[in-house]
């Protein structure tokens, strides 16, 4: 070897080693800033982000902790992570006063759910158990995984349906006094984590899905055999059976699964329903567990068919636990937003923010924009919801998370991990599965509270606002609970008390509301669209019945206006159809519409 | 998994008996496979986050390689093994972000020409770049971790493909043996920790494995000269991925190779260079 050729190597040599630390520099750096979120600082002002939250469910009256299911013995090992779900919140007015009530459900054999109706005075009472919806967990008909408020039979006021691992039930809402059991054609056992209202045949009448989570065979208490876990961490496809029931009239359902095309056997958590083609027809967006999203489109109220891999959702197995709808740039397009599981140096998949590339009809493709906008990052992520949470004027995502809080200075992660790369052969037996030990799972996590900048760039600022829990969050919703114009935070917790976040917004800042009522539609207008033009902007809303997991927000759509005092028009498109504008509403009050045309 | 296309290269030298089998270049058979797993796996399952990010891999470490190749020694090298270098990185490293994926081959293809003794490269350059990546992004990278679908069939199928690569280049005893310390070690864990055996040994019937077992252990270029300190070396691998996995270390193979190979790779290096420098 030449001089030369020694000389340059050696030159060469010192700027590869250069560059090579400050390559592992700049991975270190980049990992850093991923996690970046802003801290609470008392010398800065509680509103320097347009609001600010307090922990206020005790002092409203609300004094509520959720128990978790005991399953059969040979489940002991990991029981924890078997009974897992069943806290859920769902808000509606139900005794139609004007005040936004919630239901939230208890999953312990023998324990009661609760109704908390609020007295309007900022404080509510519970009466779930006068009105026969508290005694609702037993062994015999199984224990409750959530409920969805919907008017099945348009007399005006909002029934409940009940999902459980175990029988679903409808229940008939007798003027707002009381609650009777009601409605034929439901199966007799499923065990649930999903369900939500939607007018499939638009019909006029709201119909049910219901998706089954583990198999519909089996009974959790008393196990014929050990092996019911998911076969495959996924590509699981041996999970509970999905239900779509048209509602004929006078409380039938009719199962049309099969006549649809639905034959699903994923471990759903989440579902929404959304029309993603702009056909008047509502679809399904499923979030599923151990495995890929799927996306039915509604060809014309004949037929569901999967368009997930097509339309780019459906291509990444993950775990998918959340299916809630946003306009997230304010320019009329409803992104659906899925949340996963990161666990640093464990499993990062990531949250998925998927965003139509086209607006209108026809089947738009979707983009992943979470890594993107900010808001991939969100640990072991459950339930989240868009909402303006400082009416500036962009809806924001607050998300709940944290899987299991058990010992403190220990974790299952390492077993976990272990056995979720196995065969199916291996992990389908629960035998198999290494024993928790008393040991957490992603537990003890932070929220996450992203404002959008209106741009569609988010910032983490729950423990800046006072959203600084730690507890297994399970479902979130959104409610104007003081009929103040601003939107509250109620947040149910698996194996953890229920929390109602006040919200305190900056003055100056304004909104507008749309309550919904359907007369040739169903009458919560459930499926109907409404798009508002203010200020150059455009920004569209879904009333939808299930958002988010195991949670239904106020049926009410809230915009925040930002300095705004004018709005120029509301184009609200209802499920039958019909369009109608609203030309200059006026802001700072929540409007009541009924559908032109009544019956 | 990087020096192997460059190894088989030399393996052509010596007139192999198997050569007859296969007809395709040694140096290209490696790349062929492993990007037709990758292609069949990906229709059939999706294993990639999506096809962008593994070409990206790949594109960056090719480019790495020429450039850092024609500089250092002023003529392009052959691409196939940047090419393994890469889609290996693009396979293996999970991150919602795209740029996990270009530094890790960076500093794969990097650490070849800077990590390096007597004119050797101690680490095999992707168990270099993902045993970095994991360990300075823990909270953005991981290592995959799916399997090939449910059924059976695909899981035999690659074992067999990559058994007869391993094979072919006269290698597989190095992958044979690493099994089957794996399973033993495998059977210690569980006895010392009372977690079911099926559950210590599930990480093997992996792709993440498979990928291991067959194009990392097997590295000719950073692995030692004589077939029985081969066998040693992976036992010793296996023994160190063990207790690794007792302190529940997560990416313990990595890790241990890492450790492992590089302190094999420092002495082989060493003695070869003492052995040169005696009068015959």
């Amino acid at each position: 070897m030449t001089a030369v050729s020694q000389t340059r190597q050696r030159i060469a040599w010192t700027v590869w080693t250069f560059l090579l630390i400050a390559s592992l520099a700049a991975v270190r750096a980049l990992n850093q800033n991923a996690l970046a979120s802003l801290p609470h600082d008392e010398s800065v002002s509680d509103l320097r982000f347009g609001f600010q939250l307090a922990e206020a469910a005790k002092r409203r009256g609300v004094d509520f902790v959720h128990e978790a299911p005991t399953f059969d013995s040979r489940l002991d090992h990991i029981m924890p992570q078997v009974a897992s779900t069943g806290a859920a919140v769902s808000v509606a007015d139900f005794d139609k006063d004007g005040w936004q009530d919630f239901y939230v459900t208890n999953s312990r054999e023998g324990s009661l759910n609760r109704l908390y109706r609020n007295k309007g005075d900022g404080t509510f009472e519970d009466v779930a158990q006068s009105v026969g919806l508290a005694d609702v967990n037993r062994r015999e008909t199984g224990v409750s995984m959530g409920a969805v408020w919907g008017d099945y039979d348009n007399d005006g006021y909002e029934d409940l349906f009940l999902y459980r691992y175990g029988q679903p039930q409808l229940f008939h809402n007798e003027s707002g006094k009381r609650f009777v059991a009601a409605g034929t054609g439901f199966p007799r056992w499923v065990n649930a984590n999903a369900a939500t209202w939607l007018d499939y045949d638009r019909d006029g009448l709201l119909d049910l899905f219901l998706a089954g989570y583990w198999p519909d065979d089996v009974d959790l208490w008393r196990l014929m055999t050990t092996r019911i876990m998911p076969e495959s961490f996924e590509y699981a496809n041996n999970g509970g059976r999905k239900y779509l029931l048209r509602n004929r009239g006078h409380g039938a359902f009719e199962d049309m699964t099969a006549a649809v095309g639905i034959t699903s056997r994923r471990w759903t958590l989440a579902v929404t329903a959304v029309d993603v083609q702009g056909s008047g027809y509502p679809g399904l967006f499923l979030a599923n567990d151990y495995g890929v999203s799927e996306m039915f489109v509604n060809r014309g109220g004949k037929r569901f068919e999967d368009v997930a891999v097509e339309t780019g959702v459906g291509r990444a197995p993950k775990s998918g636990m959340n299916a809630a709808l946003g306009d997230v740039f304010n320019d009329g397009r409803l992104s659906i937003y899925k949340t996963n599981i990161s666990e640093p140096g464990q499993l990062v998949q990531g949250n998925d923010l998927w965003v139509p590339k086209t607006a209108g009809s026809g089947l738009p493709a979707f983009e992943n924009l979470a890594t993107t906008l900010g808001v991939d990052l969100g640990g072991w992520s459950w339930g989240a919801q868009f909402g303006d949470l400082n009416n500036d004027g962009a809806q924001d995502i607050y998300l709940v998370n944290g899987y299991i809080s058990a010992g403190e200075r220990s974790s299952y992660w390492y077993d976990f991990s272990v056995i979720a790369v196995g065969h199916s052969s291996i992990i389908g037996d629960a035998a198999n599965w290494p024993a928790m030990k008393g040991r957490s799972l992603s537990g003890y996590q932070r929220k996450r509270v992203w404002i959008n900048d209106g741009f569609g760039n988010f910032t983490d600022v729950a423990q800046a606002v006072g959203a600084t829990d730690t507890n297994d969050g399970r479902a979130v919703a959104l409610a104007d609970f003081r009929n103040t114009g601003v939107l509250d935070v109620v947040v149910a917790n698996q194996r953890g008390p229920l929390l109602i976040y006040e919200n305190r917004v900056a003055p100056g800042r304004h909104w507008i509301q749309f309550e919904l009522e359907g007369t040739k539609s169903n009458r919560s207008a459930i499926g109907a669209r409404v798009e508002l033009h203010w200020n150059g902007h455009v920004q569209a809303q879904q009333v939808t019945a299930a958002t988010g997991f195991s949670a239904q927000n106020q049926r009410g759509l809230h915009y925040g206006l930002g300095q705004a005092r004018t709005v120029d028009r509301a184009v609200i498109r209802w499920p039958s159809g019909l369009e109608q504008t609203i030309a200059n509403p006026s802001v700072d009050i929540r409007h009541h519409v009924k559908e032109p045309d009544g019956r | 998994m990087a020096g192997d296309a460059n190894a088989l290269s030399s393996a052509q030298q010596v007139p192999a008996p198997r050569g007859r089998l296969l007809t395709i270049d040694n140096r290209y058979l490696p790349p062929l496979l492993i990007t037709s797993i990758l292609v069949g796996a990906n229709l059939s399952f999706g294993i990639l986050e999506g096809w962008e990010r593994t070409a990206l891999s790949i594109v960056v470490a090719i480019g790495a390689e020429m450039v850092l190749g024609r500089i250092t020694y002023g003529k392009w090298p052959h691409p196939a093994s940047a090419y393994i270098s890469g889609i290996s990185a693009g396979i293996l490293i999970r991150s919602p972000f795209v740029w996990p994926y270009f530094f890790t081959s960076v500093i794969s293809i990097l650490s070849k020409y800077v990590l390096r003794l007597k004119g050797r490269h101690i680490w095999n350059p992707t168990n270099f770049g993902v045993s970095a990546i994991v360990l300075l992004a823990p909270a953005t990278v991981t290592v995959l971790s799916i399997q090939w679908g449910n059924a059976v069939a695909p899981m035999v199928v690659i074992w067999l493909l990559g058994a007869l690569i391993v094979w072919r280049v006269g290698r597989a005893h190095i992958s044979a043996t690493y099994v089957a310390a794996f399973l033993v070690f495998s059977f210690v864990r569980s006895a010392l920790t009372g977690v079911p055996w099926l559950a210590t040994v599930a990480p093997i019937t992996g792709p993440m494995y498979q990928l291991f077992i067959f194009f990392m252990i097997t590295d000719p270029k950073t692995t030692v000269r004589s077939k029985k300190w081969q066998c040693v070396v992976v036992v010793m691998v296996a023994f160190v991925e063990m207790l690794m996995r007792l302190a529940e270390v997560v990416y313990a193979p990595f890790y241990a190779l890492f450790v492992v190979g590089s302190i094999a790779m420092v002495i082989d290096i060493t003695r070869e260079s003492r052995s040169s420098r005696q009068p015959s």
